[in-house]
Formats: C-alpha cells, structure tokens, sequence
C-alpha cells in the first residue's frame, strides 16, 4: 500500500528534477554539521602541540602518534581499558541473563504480584545515575563496601601500569549498569518473547525438558535479535556513563571517561592527549553502529512506537 | 503454563534483585538520609537526626529553586528546538533516497558518543583562545564588518553567562535532534498507507497532508518523543559538568549539578538525598505521564 503512495508522489514530482537534489543537499549539509565535530576530535588527537595551539587552524598537518604513545607509556590507559571493557562486558552479560529470565516469567506465567513486579519496573526505570552516586557513595565507604571483594590486581609488562580485575569497586559498577538498563531490557525482551509460538515450548516439555531448559534451549536462540538491541544499549550505558564511575572507581579501576575528564586541570587542558583518549573511547560505539545501526534505530523506536 | 507456584518467583530473583540493590535502597538511602545531617566521609555513627530541617532548608533554597529554574530554560530550549528541527527534518527527508540507510547510521553517531566526550569535543571547539568556532567567527566579521555586531567576532563562550547557556543548548540540540529525528521518522513510516492514499486522492497537497493528516495521526509518537526529551533534560548532568562545571556564577547550574555540586563539593550528603528526592519525584512524575502514551502493559489484557 505504501508502495502504491510511492509511486503516485514519485510520479507527480517526476516533473520537478530538482526535488532529489535538494534532499541530497540537505542530507549532506546535516551530515557534516552531524560528522564535523568529531572530526575535529580525531584530528586533533593526531596533533602536535604547535599544530593544537597555531593560531588558525590546521586542517592540513602531519599526522603524529605522539598523543596515543604518551598516553599509553604514561598514564594507565591500558589498565582503565581493560577496567572499562570488564565493567562494559560483565553489565552486558548480567543484563541480558537477568532480563531473559525475567522476561520469560512475565511474559509466560501467572503469579501473584506480577502485574506490581511490572509496573514498578517501568516506574522507577528513570532514575539519574546522580540520584544514585548521591545516595549510595555515603554507606559506600562509610561500611567500605567497595572493599568487601578484593579484587586481583595485574601488572602490564613494559611499564604500562597497573590495574584490577572485578573488585569491589568493579562489581558495584555492573550491578548499577544493569540496574539502569534492566526495565528498558525486560520490556523489550518481553516483546520479543511475546512473539514466539508457545507451541515450541509446549512441544518441548512434551519431550521432557524442564523450563531452564525450555529457557537455554528454545527461547535464547531465539531471541538474537532482541539480545542485540539490548546489547547495544546496555553496553553503550556501561562504556560511556561518568558520574557514577567517577564517585566509585579508585586508582586502579577508573574506566575510560573517567581517565578522559582527567586532562581537564587548573594549569589548562592537555587537548591532544584528551583528544587520543576520546577517540578510542568512541571507536567502539561506532563501530557499533556501522554494524548494527538497524537495531540501535529499533531499540529508540521501541520505546516510542510500539509502546 | 503450568507449574510450580514457586517457579516463576526463582526466574524474577536475579533481576529483582539487582533491581532492588542498583534502585531501590539508593532510593530507600535518599528517603532515610533527608533526615538527617551527615557529611560524605564520616562514619555513619556521626550522622545526627535532623528531623524535617533538610525539607524546610530546601523549600526555603534559593539556590536550588535558582537551579529548577535554569534547568527549566535549558530544557525549554532545548527541548524545542530539538522537536522543531527533529520533526522538520523527519518530514522533509520521510521519502526514501538511495543511500538513505547510509545517512541514518551517520545521523545515529552522537547518540552512541559518550557524553564526556561530547562536553570535550564541544569545550574544545568553543575555546575562547585556540578555539575553532571563534577563529572563523572572526574571519568572517572581518570580511564583513556589519555581521560583527550579529555576534561574529570572538566571543567567550563559556565564560559569559548567557553564551554559557547557549553553548550547552548548542551541544544537547547537536547531540540529541537526531533521536528526535528517527522517532519521527519511525512513526512517519509506519501511518497506514491507504489513509495516506485517500487523502492524497481527496486532493490534499503537501501542506495539508502533513497538518491536518500526518501530525494528528502521530500526536502519540509525538508526545512520548517530547516527554522521553524532556525526562532526558533532567536526568542531563555529564556535558554541562565538562563543559561549564554549572559556570560562569550559577548560569548554567541545572538541578542534578547542585545535586552532585552539595553532596561532593559541599559534602553535604544528608542535604543532597533530600535535593535527589526532588529530583527523582519530578522524573517519576514525568515517567507516570509517558507511562499513559507509552505503556507496554497497555494492550495487553492480561495485566
């Protein structure tokens, strides 16, 4: 039907050459307001101080590794990445098992206390991550939470410091990331579980399988597509949130934002190194979003359109 | 499904309790330390029952009413302009070109940045000294001496209070229109094409398909994109941290910056969980209404 509309508008501007142009000319004009910015970033991180500070800005200059090697052999970016990967990866994994199963149970049982488990979810699904620094930093070190699990510290070979796999600090951050994106992950996964015929796990049960099986064995594989929108947003949250890294992580576990901020002190900012770090903070994401732009788009409409 | 009574219970555990650890004791912690008085660093032990004292203080608060305020013109700002360009654009480039899904992912980028980076990359353009925004500003007021006194000459940015409040605004509506921009679009795509057909047949042009046909149809999508903005607007805290740090003065302070500023610069936790509880009813206020537009329970005849 869309189709038809198509052709019918299609064939009414056919007479007006210039239609297509200027979408294209907008098009481009958005893009480059939208990719200049970073740009700008990317280039910078391949400056050298003179070319940062010139006084009329050099787009043409020689690119120099200087930024990246001075902040690997100086600083502990090495070790906040691994930090932030862990954090990045761990939220990810416990989100989409706690999410899955949750969503299982809502969208395929009747239980008591199931329409206030749902409702509660949904309200409580806007809390700030400042709300959350706030109230939680206190106890935090006041009953040395962030020290209860010790933590497996590592050296990098060459110098290139020193860091921590999961403390205490670590593990708080994974259950903070996930509590932030479990509301969004559980409806989402509720709607994509909605869509499998029960009659798979019917049959299954038929066969003898019990309901983690039913869960690991007929509705996870299933669910790829769902896996991936949440995936996305959790990992994204995980990998760019500041505020509550910056109040809970110590010395050894900053993550990469973290790090980022720290260039920005009372004698000025050190741009070019900033910049390095800023960069490789967001070649995952984008990366991310070359592959995978088509779930991102459907997991921001999710919320909107289908409700 | 049959099954065990328990059974459904044990596959919400993990989830529940995450939740209840990430959410609900933060927000247990903030009903509890509004009544009282205890410094971020202090054994507990220190902490003295104060009562309601917190909730008069923050009645009585200019600073913090100061701060509603400013986060209210940084969202109406924002928040406008975002609507206004996110749905312009979504209705100007609705019909499909070649390479319109390569578009997209571009469109998609600053969503995915992380915020910090994004108050960098923005602070850096808007340098007063090395900036590049103020270097062509400059250029183009000398080429032309009467746009200089249209505001192209070098300006401090981040160091005057109003062009304070217009760099953030700047830095949300590049990051954020585009999200604007694919909720509509989304909804665009998805009208039922014979009402369009009928309507385009009954001999509506552009205009009147687009007012009196497309809009109306898209009021839902519409208001969860500007409420879901404007939930965003107050949960913003990372850019204006990097970019201003609430500066110059207060100008540029939103809510959840004097949040952050009186529990960590003031270290006033006590007093801070009692601004977090004003914060966070305004957001569950705002979640209830989006709630109405957008519910996953909705439709479902079962809950």
């Amino acid at each position: 039907m869309a189709g038809t509309l198509d052709h019918a508008v299609r064939g009414r501007h056919r007479r007006i050459p210039w239609d297509d142009v200027s979408r294209y000319a907008a098009l481009v004009v958005l893009a480059l307001i939208t990719l200049a910015p970073i740009f700008v970033m990317f280039a910078t991180s391949f400056k050298e101080l003179v070319d940062i500070q010139a006084r009329v800005p050099r787009w043409i200059f020689m690119p120099t590794l200087t930024n990246y090697e001075t902040i690997i052999t100086q600083y502990r970016f090495l070790p906040y990445l691994i930090s932030s990967a862990v954090i990045g990866f761990g939220a990810t994994g416990l989100t989409l098992l706690t999410a899955g199963m949750a969503a299982f149970a809502l969208a395929r049982m009747r239980f008591p206390g199931r329409g206030l488990i749902a409702h509660t979810t949904l309200i409580i699904r806007m809390i700030p991550p400042a709300v959350l620094a706030v109230t939680v930093i206190g106890f935090w070190i006041a009953w040395g939470i962030g020290d209860i699990i010790p933590g497996i510290r590592f050296t990098l070979p060459g110098g290139l410091g020193r860091g921590n796999f999961l403390d205490g600090s670590q593990v708080g951050l994974m259950l903070f990331y996930t509590a932030l994106n479990l509301p969004f992950s559980i409806w989402l996964l509720f709607g994509f579980i909605r869509q499998i015929p029960v009659e798979l796990e019917e049959a299954a049960i038929v066969d003898g399988a019990n309901l983690l099986q039913v869960l690991f064995r007929v509705i996870f594989p299933l669910m790829g597509a769902g896996f991936a929108v949440s995936a996305i947003f959790t990992f994204r949250i995980a990998w760019n949130e500041f505020i509550l890294a910056l109040m809970l992580t110590n010395r050894f576990t900053k993550t990469l934002p973290v790090f980022a901020a720290e260039f920005i002190r009372d004698d000025g900012v050190q741009w070019g190194q900033m910049m390095a770090v800023g960069t490789l903070i967001v070649i995952p994401p984008m990366l991310i979003t070359f592959f995978a732009a088509k779930q991102i788009i459907q997991g921001v409409s999710a919320g909107a359109v289908k409700g | 499904m049959r099954t065990n009574r328990f059974v459904p219970y044990l596959f919400l555990l993990p989830a529940v309790a995450v939740l209840a650890l990430g959410l609900l004791v933060p927000l247990y912690n903030a009903v509890l330390l509004s009544f009282y008085d205890w410094n971020f660093g202090q054994p507990w032990s220190a902490a003295r029952y104060l009562g309601t004292a917190n909730f008069e203080r923050l009645w009585n608060d200019p600073t913090v009413w100061r701060s509603v305020r400013t986060t209210f013109v940084f969202g109406f700002w924002v928040v406008t302009l975002e609507m206004l360009i996110g749905v312009g654009l979504a209705l100007l480039l609705e019909k499909a070109v070649r390479g319109a899904t390569f578009f997209r992912t571009l469109f998609v980028m600053p969503l995915m940045i992380a915020p910090v980076v994004v108050g960098l990359i923005w602070r850096y353009l808007l340098d007063a000294r090395n900036g590049i925004v103020n270097y062509y500003l400059l250029q183009i007021g000398e080429a032309v001496p009467a746009l200089q006194n249209l505001g192209f000459k070098s300006q401090a940015w981040l160091g005057d209070p109003t062009l304070a409040m217009v760099s953030i605004i700047v830095s949300d509506v590049w990051q954020w229109t585009p999200f604007v921009f694919m909720i509509v679009l989304a909804g665009l795509q998805g009208l039922p094409g014979d009402v369009m057909e009928a309507a385009y047949i009954d001999g509506a042009n552009w205009w009147r398909m687009t007012w009196h046909v497309k809009l109306p149809m898209m009021r839902n999508i519409l208001l969860i994109a500007l409420l879901m903005r404007i939930i965003d607007v107050f949960r913003a805290l990372e850019v204006i941290f990097i970019m201003t740090g609430g500066g110059p003065g207060s100008s540029t302070r939103v809510l959840s910056l004097t949040l952050f500023q009186t529990a960590f610069t003031s270290r006033d936790l006590g007093y801070a969980s009692t601004i977090a509880l004003l914060l966070s009813l305004i957001l569950i206020v705002f979640s209830v209404v989006l709630l109405a537009f957008s519910n996953p329970l909705k439709d479902k005849a079962d809950f």
